[in-house]
Order: C-alpha cells, then structure tokens, then sequence
C-alpha cells in the first residue's frame, strides 16, 4: 500500500533524516512509527502523503509509491483521497468552526457532489462516534473529541490510509483509550492502513501489527512488532521488563505479560514498604484555594501541604483543575484563599511580593514551556536568566551543564528539540534557586530517555530539599518519579496518598508493571527486579 | 353489567426523549437576506434627517434583532453598535458646541467665547448655542447613527463567517483568506494573554523595549507555527485541488474591471450628481448584472461544492424585499417630499410625519414576524 523506494530525505546543514530507507507497508496494517526524539519520526510521516518535500521544502530521493500514486508528482492535495493526515496539533489544523461544516471540509475541497458528501458525514460521525458533537463549535471540544473530529475530518474523504501524528500524546489516560479504540475500529473494521507515530508507546503498542524503529542514523527498520521492539532503543515498561527478565519475546500487552507470568511461574517477594522517612518541614501550605474564572469553578477550596523534598504528582483528567492549581500557587493567577511559602522562619505568599520575589519562592515550568523565551541565542536566554535573578554570570549554563545538557550556546532556542527546551526552561527558572518547582506536564515530546534524565534531575532537587510538584497524564512517569500522588477531579481533590497506595489501588491511574503483578503492589520494573525470587 | 370502556379516537404517540443532538424546529435566515434588508434599511435612513422617521426606523430593527437573534458570540455585537452609535452624536455635539459654525436662531445659552490667534486660523471655540444648531446636530449625527446600527443588527443577526461561505465560487479563495484572517486576531489574543502571563514567571523583570519584544517575539512566532500548521492541513486536505490551472480568460478580466467600473461610476452619480438619478441608476443597474456574469465566468474554474448551503426561501425573499421597498419608500418620499425628508435648519420646528414614513417603518419591521424562528437550543 506504502512503498518507500530508496528514499533518502535531507535538509540544508545537515545529515540526512532518512538515508536510502526501503519498506513496504501492506494493506490494513496498524504501523507504529518508534525513534528517539528528533530522529524524523515526524518527517517520515510527512512524507507519506508529499508534505514533504512538497509543503516543507528539503529534497527528497528515491521514490514514495502510495496506493499506486508516487507523491515525486503528486501534491498532497492530489492525494486527500488516499491519504488522511492528521498532525500533531489538530485545533491548529481545523479550517472551519463547527463540527459538522469541519468534516465536510475536505469533501468540499474534492468537489464532491452535496448528496454523497451529506451522506458520508453521517456516516462519518457514527463511525467516530460524535454524532452528538456535530452541532458543537470546535473550540468548545475536549482534547479527545478533537482529536476524534480531525480524524473524521480526514475520513469523510474516504482515503485508504490514515496517517497520525503523535494522537493521543497530549489527552488523559481516558481520552486517549477512546481515541485509540476508534483508531482500532477503522484497522479492523472498515481495513485502513494506518501509520501512526507515538512517544507513549504502552499506550499503542498492544495495537500495532509492525513497527517501524528509526535509529537515528537515517536507515528504517520495519518487521514484527515484538521483534523490532526487542531491540530498539525505546524501551517502554514491557519491553524494559522483558529485558530484564530476558524472556524471548516481548509481550504487547498487559494480559500477554499476564499470561506469561503465570505460565513461567514467576513469583515475585512484595516489595518493601517505604521506610517511613520523616516527612520535610512544610514548604508549600495552601487552604480553601479557589479558582474561577467567570462561572467556570476550576479549583473549588482545596487544602492541602506540601513538604520540601517531597516529590508529588498531580495527576487527573484534562480540564479537571491541575494547571489552573499550578498557577494558583505560582500566585500568576488571581485565585481565593491562602497559599503560605515558608522560606526559612518566614512565611510569604506568592501573590502579595513582586513578581521577582515570587519566583524565588514558587518556580513554575509551564505546559508551553517555549512562552518564556524571546531571545535569538541559548547564551542569550542563559546571559539574561542570569541578569533577571540578579545571580552571577554562568549560573543559568552551569545549571543546564548539570542538567545533563550541553547546548550549543549558539543555537536557537526554537530550533531545539522537546527535551533540550525543556531543560533550558529549567535551568532558566532553578537559577533563581526557588524552594518549590512546579513542572506542569514535562513529559509531553519527551521520550524514554529524556523521561529517566528527568527524573532523574527531580530526584537531585529535591535531596537537595526542594519542594517538587508535577502535573502529569503520564502514569508510567509518576511511578517512577514521584512519592506522593494528588489525584484531582472537578475542581477538588479526590485522592492524595503516597504514589504506591494511589496509583495500585485504581486501574486508571495504575503503571503497567502494577497491573501485570496484581495485587502485589509493584510500581516499576526495577522494584519487581529486586523481588523476584 | 356493561362496562364503559372509553376508546382513544387517536393514538397517543410520544415524542423521543430529546438528546443532546436532537435537531429542533427552526432555522436561521440566510445570512445575505438579513444583509441585503440591512442595507436597505441604512440606505433609506441615509436619505432622511427626519428625527421621527430615524426613530421609527432604529425601533423596527431592533425589534427584528430582538426577535430574531442566536444566542451565538456575534449576536451580542449590537449593543457594541448601540454605544459606537452614541459616541458618534456625543463627538458631533461636541464639535457643535465648541467650534460649530452654526451660531444663528434661538439661543439656548452661551458658553465663554476664545478666539484663538491668527496662526490658528482665527476659530473662535465656544459662543451662543441655538436650538436649531442642537436640533440640526441631532438629527444629522442621528442619520449615521442610525445607519451603524442598521450594520450592526446585520451583523447580529447574520453570521459573518456562514455569510462569507455563501459567497460566489470566483470568490472563494478571498473568502477563505478572510475566514482565516477573522480566526487569527482571537489567537493573537490569546497567545498575547499566554506568553504575558508567562513574562511573571520569569520575575518580569524586564522594561522598555525588551518587554515588548520579550511579548511579541513568542506571540509572533506562535501565530507563523499556527499559520504553517494550518496550511498543512488544509494542503493535505486537498485545499485548491480542483483549482483549474488555466487563467482566468482575458474577456472576463476586461468585463469584471469595466464592471466594477460601472459601479464605481454609478453610486458616485447617484449620490454625488444631484438630478440625474436615472444615469446613474443605469450604470449602477449594469455594472452590477456584468459583475454577476463575470464572477460566474471565472467561478467555473473552480469545482468546489458546499456542504448544506444554507437554503434560499420565501423568508428571504421576503426579508430582502422588505429592503428594497424600504429604499423606495425612502426615494419616493425624498422626491416628493423633499421638506419633510430634510427638514429645513431654521427656523426650529416639529418634524412632520408622512403617513408613507409609518409604511416604511412597518415594511423594515416585517421580517420580525415573517421569518422562522432559529432553532431554540441556538437561540
């Protein structure tokens, strides 16, 4: 269905993406694009349907065949009818502003007679079923039923393949199940080819018939999921535990993992309860915090305290208060309520100091983490974080040295990858030395081992008596990284416990490793390492 | 013993339980109805300074928004409408008031005189204020006034973007870029909003020059990466696809040129050249029938069909008819009537009502009834 014919992509200043890649993709096949971040998962998918290199510039050699169709002389507008693509931000990508006229759209475009195309939106909406969003402005949607219009919006064309980029990285556990299963639904179903690429690979890889492994060395690796999965270098928990156990094959999921554990007989010792550490002094005391905007409750009065060297994850579904209650704290929103910092013998509260002072008291990484830069050089944002914190030249890049993260001073802070942003914000927003870090959503673009690198820097600070707070979908990460867990829901807190009790008592917040061992309460493959008997 | 058993004449047969995607009775009008007798009405009240008839005429509209608007974002624009129309007396009076040139008649009261130097060009700012310069004043600003408000209640009651999808196929490509221009200024904003909150997180500390730029560099860039990503998708969503490489044929660009022209010359006669209306109206009556012929001719290299076009029907019939009668009302009576359209400056007197100026505020109030409702879970 998907041929790539000794492609070879490559930009100006720099190594190929793709080098002399040869594959066929068959028909009906649920493909998972894997790689490392910044290996050219993205460009691979792009050049699928001729966005690149018609849309992106760069050249392309060699030859990309679809359906019959090479995109060396077809535009992507030309190939709307087999390919649907649908990116990584799919609000960006909406033309229109209600559901209904959003699916038309691209039906529209193919002059498509208005019977056929009232009819293929109905059965469009059924197929994703949105029927009763197709009244609904496209603004008003939660993340997942975006996400679910575009696709939609590329199905109501009727093309043979579906292309995705990274569709369920930004959506809750819940949101992202939903999304996945009508991705399931249209392979098995309706017999789409589908190539999707994602960083959360536990959450499609019980789906994928073969995997596509960019190494990062411009050559593609396409075969069976289990086997490509065995040996490349992402390492989602099923594979990291497969390794470690040095069984033969990789489990896709959680019940094959299952199985495979009893079958084998592998009993595991409960792990070890925490010792009971004595808890840090208070760092971070809010009571009856509220946040409204207009009619909207986001954070209904919660009360709650945070110690320093505490690392807590606030987890919750999308839209259920957690950013809004990042902000709250870092006192950049106009919330109700007390927040008390306490520096020392002193206590303040974020909201009445200037804003240089709050940041030495409570540092928040944002969900867009890009907003806070503006200048043109990594030395620059480095040279002004500096002036801002009123510290000594050097301190912000010797942070990002010690953050494991040694950027080109030169280089522009937009061409970065995720990550190496990522640790640059934080460098910028540690130099102020603040006594509690806010992280909202860091993981998102982040892959395996930008994940442990991560994690590892959160451990470091807060031994060094920081106060850590992170909001996350990503349970796998929570696991891993945090001790304590506060799960919010409408605006209120409805679970806060240590990371252990929260996330192995419900199934939705559980990592894999717990569910695999139920109902010992494992969280991580190293911890089930250490019991195996 | 009989029993009476009572029999149901008609079966009762109950309505489905509503769900949240239930299509209610009702619609919307064509938004190029609710233009078209917009434009009537503001061209009716451009021929008049008739303080009655202004009056009556911003009352029918009204009453027509209220009674059939949308809960929609773009309905509630007409109060925005209401206070532009405010500030436009206020400013007039002010003017009036201050340097006004109209000083003869009854004296109201007087206000401190300064004659300003020679270098100034010798205005004189205050002096006697008449009733008649108020009254004029009044009336003239009331005729602008009215004619906003009669643009807003179009746009109240009329979405701008479903009134740029109904536009003609040699069109399309203008109303597309337009459609997307109208999305990009609320996201400006809310990036603006996002990156300015972010500036506090970084202790903001910054002044001057760098704090606008420390704004408007993310904003910027934010607005291109969306730009960019939403041109990819509409790319690959076969934007422009059936897009005819051919020209556009040199006949059709010299006709909708010299049609344009047409209407140019046209509404320059009409309102600027007084006595020759009919010339006027014949080059306007023209221009517009080669414009219509033209776009259709150019239309035909693009292929795109539309998706549940919003229907064509008697209301709409009726509702742009109800315009036009409103312009020949209003022309009739201008010709006819010229004291009682223009009211004379001085000396200060009521202003008449011809019973044809009732008839034109009814006709301009009939869409209000002879239109469907929208549907209630829009309204």
């Amino acid at each position: 269905m998907i041929r790539f014919d000794d492609v070879t992509i490559s930009y100006p200043d720099s190594p190929p993406v793709l080098s002399h890649a040869s594959f066929i993709i068959p028909d009906g096949d649920l493909v998972v694009v894997v790689g490392r971040t910044g290996t050219g998962k993205s460009t691979l998918l792009g050049a699928i349907n001729g966005l690149v290199p018609h849309f992106t510039g760069g050249t392309l050699s060699g030859d990309v065949v679809v359906n019959g169709r090479s995109t060396r002389d077809h535009r992507p507008r030309d190939l709307a009818d087999v390919v649907g693509y649908v990116g990584q931000n799919p609000l960006a990508g909406f033309v229109t502003d209600r559901v209904e006229d959003e699916i038309a759209y691209g039906m529209e475009q193919l002059g498509l007679p208005p019977v056929t195309m009232r009819k293929r939106v109905e059965e469009t909406l059924d197929l994703m079923n949105i029927a009763d969003l197709r009244r609904r402005p496209l603004l008003d949607l939660s993340g997942g039923q975006q996400q679910r219009v575009a696709i939609a919006a590329v199905l109501a064309a009727q093309p043979r393949v579906l292309v995705l980029d990274e569709p369920t990285s930004a959506l809750d556990p819940t949101a992202a199940q939903d999304v996945l299963a009508a991705i399931t639904t249209l392979v098995h179903d309706v017999g789409l080819t589908v190539v999707l690429a994602e960083h959360r690979l536990e959450r499609v890889m019980q789906a994928a018939d073969q995997v596509l492994w960019l190494p990062g060395d411009g050559s593609a690796e396409l075969g069976p999921a289990r086997e490509v999965l065995a040996r490349a270098d992402v390492t989602p928990p099923l594979v990291e535990l497969s390794r470690t156990f040095g069984w033969p094959q990789v489990p896709l999921s959680v019940r094959e993992a299952r199985r495979h554990v009893t079958t084998e007989g592998i009993v595991l010792d409960p792990p070890h309860p925490e010792p009971t550490r004595e808890r840090g002094r208070t760092a971070l005391q809010i009571e009856k915090l509220g946040v409204r905007y207009g009619d909207v409750l986001a954070v209904n009065d919660v009360t709650c305290d945070f110690a320093s060297g505490e690392i807590t994850a606030l987890m919750g579904r999308n839209g259920a208060g957690k950013s809004s209650l990042m902000w709250a704290l870092q006192g950049a929103t106009a919330s109700s309520g007390t927040i008390s910092v306490t520096t020392g013998s002193t206590s303040e509260d974020p909201r009445e100091v200037t804003a240089g002072r709050a940041r030495q008291l409570v540092s928040l990484v944002p969900q867009s983490a890009a907003d806070l830069l503006y200048l043109h050089t990594v030395e620059g944002e480095c040279a002004q974080s500096d002036r801002e914190t009123e510290s000594s030249g050097g301190t912000t890049a010797a942070i990002l040295t010690r953050l494991g993260a040694d950027l080109d001073p030169q280089r522009h802070p937009r061409d970065l990858s995720e990550g190496q942003r990522l640790a640059l914000v934080l460098a910028i927003q540690l130099a102020a030395s603040p006594g509690v870090v806010l992280l909202d959503e860091p993981t998102r673009g982040l892959d395996y081992a930008m994940k442990a690198a991560l994690r590892t820097i959160l451990t470091e600070l807060a031994a060094s008596g920081t106060c850590v707070i992170v909001s996350t979908h990503d349970v796998e990460f929570a696991a891993q990284a945090t001790t304590r867990t506060v799960v919010l829901a409408d605006g209120d807190i409805v679970a806060d416990g240590t990371t252990r009790e929260v996330c192995t008592s419900s199934p939705a917040f559980a990592p894999q490793v717990a569910k695999i061992f139920h109902p010992l309460p494992v969280l991580t493959v190293a911890e089930a390492a250490r019991g195996l008997r | 013993m009989t029993r009476q058993v009572a029999r149901v004449e008609r079966p009762i047969v109950e309505a489905p339980a509503p769900t949240s995607h239930t299509r209610l009775v009702g619609r919307t009008t064509h938004p190029w109805g609710w233009w078209g007798w917009a434009l009537g009405a503001a061209v009716a009240v451009s021929l008049t300074r008739n303080l009655l008839l202004l009056t009556l005429v911003v009352a029918a509209v009204v009453w027509v928004v209220l009674a059939r608007r949308t809960a929609a974002p773009w309905a509630r624009s007409v109060g925005a409408y209401f206070t532009l129309a405010l500030m436009v007396i206020g400013v007039r009076m002010f003017f009036q008031l201050t340097v006004g040139g109209l000083r003869e008649g009854t004296v109201l009261f007087t206000l401190p005189e300064v004659q300003l130097p020679a270098w100034a060009a010798g205005i004189s700012l205050g002096g006697p204020v008449t009733l008649e310069a108020v009254l004029f004043t009044i009336s003239d600003a009331g005729r602008l006034a009215a004619m906003l408000i009669c643009v807003g209640a179009a746009n109240a009651l009329a979405n701008p973007r479903r009134a740029l999808r109904a536009v003609p196929p040699a069109l399309y490509e203008l109303s597309v870029a337009v459609v997307i221009a109208l999305s990009v200024a609320p996201q400006l904003i809310e990036s603006g909003v996002r990156v300015r909150r972010a500036r506090r997180l970084r202790g903001g500390a910054s002044r001057g020059w760098r704090a606008v730029t420390a704004v408007v560099i993310p904003v910027f860039e934010d607005a291109i990466d969306r730009s960019l990503l939403l041109a990819a998708g509409m790319e690959s969503r076969g934007y422009g696809r059936t897009h005819d490489q051919r020209r556009v044929g040199r006949g059709t660009s010299v006709m909708l040129m010299g049609a344009l022209m047409c209407v140019t010359l046209g509404t320059f006669i009409l309102l600027g050249v007084p006595g020759s209306g009919r010339r006027g109206a014949l080059a306007l009556g023209g221009g517009v029938v080669a414009t219509v012929v033209g776009l259709r001719r150019s239309g035909r290299r693009l292929a795109v069909t539309r998706y549940r076009p919003d229907p064509w029907g008697w209301p709409e019939a009726v509702v742009l008819g109800c315009g036009a009668t409103a312009i020949a009302i209003a022309g009739w009576l201008a010709h006819t009537q010229p004291n009682a359209m223009l009211p004379p400056i001085s000396p200060a007197a009521w202003p008449t009502l011809h019973p044809a100026m009732i008839v034109l505020a009814l006709v301009v109030a009939i869409p209000a009834v002879a239109t469907p409702l929208p549907p209630r879970d829009e309204r």
